[in-house]
C-alpha cells in the first residue's frame, strides 16, 4: 500500500439530501466514517514547512494530529488538538478553513487539487472522542486566584478553560439564560447542534469553571465591583459584537423586518422553529435576506426550513460573498436564490392605511437597484456602484437584515476608563490588555464581528497574559 | 432559580409577586426592567420593576394576566421557583433636578408609575398623580399613589369610580389652569401615552414616556424593541425604556406591538385550557 493517498480531491462529506434537509433542522453534514477519515488523513504528506499550522489562529499541530488519524489512533489525535483548542467539535464545524489552514495546504496549491480536509478530520476526531471517551477532565489544583470572565462565547469559554487548567478559580458571567454565546443564539442547530455546545460547556464545568447565567455585567455588577467587592484578581471581557446594524432605508420598522440576530435568536436560542415553542417567529412565504456573510446564510437557510422561498440580496458579486464556501454551496443546494449585484433601496408596506386592518404595517416587498462593480476599494474588494434607473421590486412578506454587528456599548458605558476605538471596539494591546489594569478583552468585543476561531485565539492569548499578570503582581 | 416569596391579586387580572433575586434587588432602580422566563421552555418576557427591597433581596413585579406566559406565572404559588430572572436592564428614570412632576399612569402601567412617583417623592419632588382605569374593579394601588403624591386624580372610563373620563381630561385642565410641571412622566397603554404626549405638547411641557415593546434578549442584541424617536432608530432595551414622548412615533410602536397578535391569541387559549384542566 502506498504511503500517501495521492487522490487530488478530498473525500466528500456525507450530507443529508438537500431537498430533505431544507425541511428539517437536523445537522446537514453527517461526518466522516473512520474509514473515510483514515483515507483522508493519508492525503497529508506531512510537508516540512507546515503552512497549515501557521495559518491556524490557535496553531494546532495539524500534521501531527492527522498522522495519528492515519494510524487509526483517534484519541491520540484528539489529545494533540486539545492541547491548543478547547472547542474542537465546534471549530471542525464552523471554522472558515478555506481561508485558514486548508487555504495554505501544500496539497491544494496546484490547480485542480484540493487541500486535505483538515476541518472534516478535526470534526471527526472530536466527535469520535465525545462518543467513545466517557471520562471527564479533572480540575487542576487551585492556585488561590480568582478570575472573572464576561461572556460565555468562544473567547470567554477558551479563556476560562485555559485559566482553569492553570488552577485559577474562574467564574463565567453570561447575560442570557444559557451559556455558549453566539454558538447558542447565532449558529443554527443544522450547522452546530446545541448538544455539542452543551458538551463543551459541561467539560469546562468539570474543570471547575463556574458559570453564572442571567448576569448582565455592567448593570448587575460593574467591572470595578468585580475587582473590589467580589475579589477577582483579573477580568476578561468576551462580550462579543452583539448589536445589529440596519441600513437606514425607509420601511425598516415595518412588521416582518428582522435583524438576523433577532430572527436567529428566536429560532436558535428560543427554539421558535419547534411547533410547540412559546416564542413566535414569522413563517414567511417569501423572505429577502440582505447580506452575504455566514450569518446571512444561516438566516436564509433557517427561513427556508420554516417553509419560505428565500432570496439572498447582496450588493457585490459571487466572488465577494464573505461567507464560507461550504455555506454558500449548501444554501444553493437547498434552493436559496442569490440576487447578486443587487442592493435594497426601500422596504415597501402593504397598501392598507387602516391601522385596524390586520395586514396594516406589514412588509409587502423590497425595492432594489442593480449594482455594478468598480475599482477595488481600500479593503481590496471591488466597490459596487448603483446602475441608475434599475429599480425593481421583489414581492416579499419578510425581510432579514444581515449587515453585521458592532460591539455592545454597555461595558463601555458603565466602566470608567475603559477605552474604545472608533466603532466601539474595546481597545487592547497584542495580548488583550485594556486601558484598565487587570482587565483584558478578546474576540469580537475587541475586533468587531469576526470568527469563532479568532475569538478563541484571542481568549487563549489573553489567558496566558492574565496568568503572567497575576503571577507577577 | 428564583423563588416566589409572596403573591397577591391586585384585581381580577393583575397580580403582584415578590421574587427573591438579591443581585437584581441590590441594583434595581425605578424605571428599569427585568426579563424572566416562567419555565424551562418559556419565552423571555420583559417586566418593569415595580419595587425592590434591598435588604430582603426581593424584587416586586406586577403583571396583567394577558398572555400564555403571564397566565402560567400567575398560576405559580409562593415557594415555587422560576428558572430565569435577569436585570436590572435599561436606564433608570431620571429623578433629580426637578421640583414638580406629574405622573400619569394607566391600567397596569400604574404599577410601574408608582415606583417612579415614589422615587420622585423621596427626592423631595412635589408629585401630582393622575391614574386611570377602565372601571372600578380594575383600580389598583390607589392608597400607595395617595401616599407619594401631593394630589391624586382618579379616573375611570365608565365613571364607576373617581371621575369619569380619561387621564388627559384632568391633565389638560391642570395645564390650562397654568400648572407648571418640570416634567410629565407617563406609563400605560400606548394609545393613552400617545394622547398624553399630544396634550402636553400643546403646552410645551417636557414629557417622558416609558415604552414596553416586544423584546427577546433585552441587552441590545436583537433589535426587536426598536422604536423611531426623533426620526432615529432607538432600542428600548438599552437606549430606554424611557424616551422623550414628543419625539416617539407612537403609531409605528402601536403597529409593531401587535406583530404576534395571532400567535399570542393561540398561546393564551392553550394556556387557559391547560390551567383549567389543572384546576379540574
Amino acid at each position: 500500500m502506498a504511503k500517501f493517498n495521492m487522490n487530488p480531491l478530498k473525500n466528500s462529506m456525507p450530507t443529508q439530501d438537500p431537498m430533505v434537509r431544507n425541511g428539517n433542522f437536523k445537522e446537514v453534514a453527517l461526518g466522516y466514517t473512520a474509514e473515510m477519515a483514515i483515507d483522508e488523513a493519508k492525503r497529508c504528506i506531512g510537508c516540512k514547512n507546515r503552512p497549515c499550522v501557521a495559518a491556524c489562529p490557535v496553531n494546532i499541530d495539524i500534521p501531527e494530529f492527522i498522522a495519528k488519524v492515519a494510524e487509526g489512533e483517534f484519541e491520540a489525535a484528539y489529545q494533540i488538538i486539545a492541547k491548543d483548542s478547547s472547542l474542537p467539535a465546534v471549530c471542525g464545524r464552523v471554522c472558515p478553513q478555506e481561508t485558514q489552514c486548508e487555504g495554505k495546504c501544500t496539497r491544494g496549491i496546484k490547480a485542480g487539487c484540493e487541500s486535505v480536509g483538515i476541518g472534516r478530520l478535526e470534526r471527526f476526531v472530536a466527535d469520535w472522542h465525545n462518543k467513545n471517551v466517557k471520562e471527564t477532565p479533572t480540575p487542576a489544583a487551585k492556585n488561590g486566584h480568582k478570575v472573572a470572565v464576561i461572556g460565555s462565547g468562544p473567547a470567554g469559554l477558551t479563556c476560562a478553560g485555559d485559566l482553569a487548567k492553570l488552577g485559577y478559580d474562574v467564574t463565567v458571567f453570561e447575560a442570557l439564560h444559557v451559556a455558549g454565546g453566539v454558538l447558542v443564539y447565532g449558529i443554527p442547530e443544522f450547522r452546530l447542534p446545541k448538544d455539542i455546545v452543551k458538551k463543551e460547556v459541561d467539560n469546562l464545568k468539570a474543570l471547575g469553571v463556574k458559570i453564572q447565567t442571567n448576569m448582565v455585567i455592567g448593570r448587575v455588577i460593574t467591572i470595578e465591583e468585580l475587582k473590589t467587592e467580589y475579589g477577582f484578581d483579573a477580568v476578561f471581557i468576551g462580550s462579543g459584537a452583539g448589536l445589529p446594524k440596519f441600513m437606514n432605508i425607509p420601511g425598516e420598522s415595518l412588521k416582518g423586518v428582522y435583524s438576523a440576530n433577532e430572527f436567529l435568536t428566536r429560532s436558535n436560542l428560543m427554539k421558535a422553529y419547534e411547533t410547540d415553542s412559546r416564542t413566535p417567529i414569522q413563517h414567511g412565504k417569501c423572505v429577502a435576506v440582505v447580506g452575504g456573510g455566514n450569518v446571512a446564510m444561516d438566516a436564509a437557510r433557517t427561513a427556508k426550513r420554516l417553509g419560505a422561498e428565500v432570496h439572498i440580496i447582496y450588493r457585490r458579486g459571487e466572488e465577494e460573498l464573505p461567507a464560507r464556501r461550504e455555506e454558500i454551496e449548501h444554501a444553493k443546494e437547498e434552493g436559496i436564490v442569490f440576487d447578486l449585484l443587487t442592493n435594497p433601496t426601500k422596504i415597501l408596506a402593504t397598501e392598507t392605511t387602516n391601522p385596524r386592518d390586520p395586514s396594516y404595517g406589514w412588509v409587502s416587498g423590497i425595492e432594489c437597484v442593480r449594482m455594478e462593480l468598480g475599482e477595488p476599494d481600500e479593503s481590496g474588494r471591488r466597490s459596487p456602484k448603483t446602475v441608475v434607473g434599475s429599480e425593481f421590486v421583489i414581492p416579499v412578506d419578510c425581510v432579514i437584515m444581515s449587515l453585521g454587528t458592532s460591539p455592545n456599548p454597555l461595558l463601555k458605558a458603565t466602566t470608567e476608563g475603559l477605552e474604545t476605538l472608533r466603532r466601539g471596539e474595546i481597545a487592547v494591546d497584542e495580548v488583550g490588555k485594556t486601558s484598565i489594569e487587570g482587565v483584558y478583552c478578546g474576540g469580537d468585543a475587541a475586533t468587531g464581528a469576526a470568527t469563532v476561531i479568532k475569538a478563541m485565539g484571542a481568549g487563549k492569548i489573553a489567558a496566558k497574559a492574565i496568568d503572567e499578570y497575576i503571577q507577577n503582581k | 432559580m428564583y423563588q416566589i416569596v409572596s403573591k397577591k391579586s391586585l384585581n381580577s387580572t393583575v397580580m403582584q409577586m415578590e421574587i427573591y433575586a438579591p443581585f437584581v434587588a441590590k441594583k434595581a432602580k425605578a424605571g428599569q426592567f427585568v426579563i424572566l422566563r416562567v419555565d424551562e421552555d418559556g419565552e423571555r418576557i420583559p417586566l418593569t420593576v415595580a419595587g425592590y427591597d434591598r435588604e430582603k433581596g426581593t424584587v416586586t413585579i406586577i403583571f396583567q394576566l394577558v398572555g400564555g406566559s403571564t397566565m402560567r406565572l400567575g398560576a405559580k404559588n409562593v415557594g415555587e421557583y422560576i428558572p430565569d430572572f435577569v436585570g436590572p436592564l435599561g436606564r433608570p428614570t431620571k429623578v433629580d433636578g426637578m421640583k414638580k412632576v406629574c405622573v400619569v399612569g394607566g391600567g397596569v402601567g400604574c404599577a410601574i408609575a408608582l415606583p417612579v412617583a415614589r422615587a420622585l417623592h423621596e427626592q423631595g419632588v412635589e408629585v401630582t398623580s393622575i391614574i386611570g382605569f377602565r372601571n372600578k374593579d380594575l383600580v389598583i394601588l390607589e392608597e400607595e399613589f395617595t401616599t407619594y403624591s401631593s394630589k391624586t386624580y382618579m379616573m375611570t372610563d365608565d365613571g364607576s369610580y373617581g371621575e369619569q373620563g380619561n387621564v388627559c381630561v384632568p391633565l389638560k385642565t391642570l395645564l390650562e389652569q397654568g400648572e407648571r410641571f418640570d416634567e410629565v412622566i407617563t406609563i400605560g397603554p400606548l394609545i393613552m401615552m400617545k394622547f398624553v404626549c399630544l396634550t402636553t405638547k400643546e403646552y410645551g411641557v417636557k414629557t417622558i414616556a416609558s415604552m414596553n415593546p416586544i423584546m427577546i434578549d433585552g441587552t441590545g442584541m436583537c433589535g426587536c424593541c426598536r422604536l423611531t424617536v426623533g426620526g432615529q432608530m432607538k432600542f428600548a432595551c438599552v437606549d430606554g425604556p424611557e424616551f422623550d414622548g414628543h419625539e416617539i412615533d407612537f403609531d409605528e410602536a402601536i403597529s409593531r406591538s401587535n406583530a404576534y397578535a395571532e400567535f399570542e391569541k393561540r398561546e393564551r387559549e392553550t394556556s387557559c385550557n391547560l390551567l383549567n384542566k389543572e384546576v379540574e
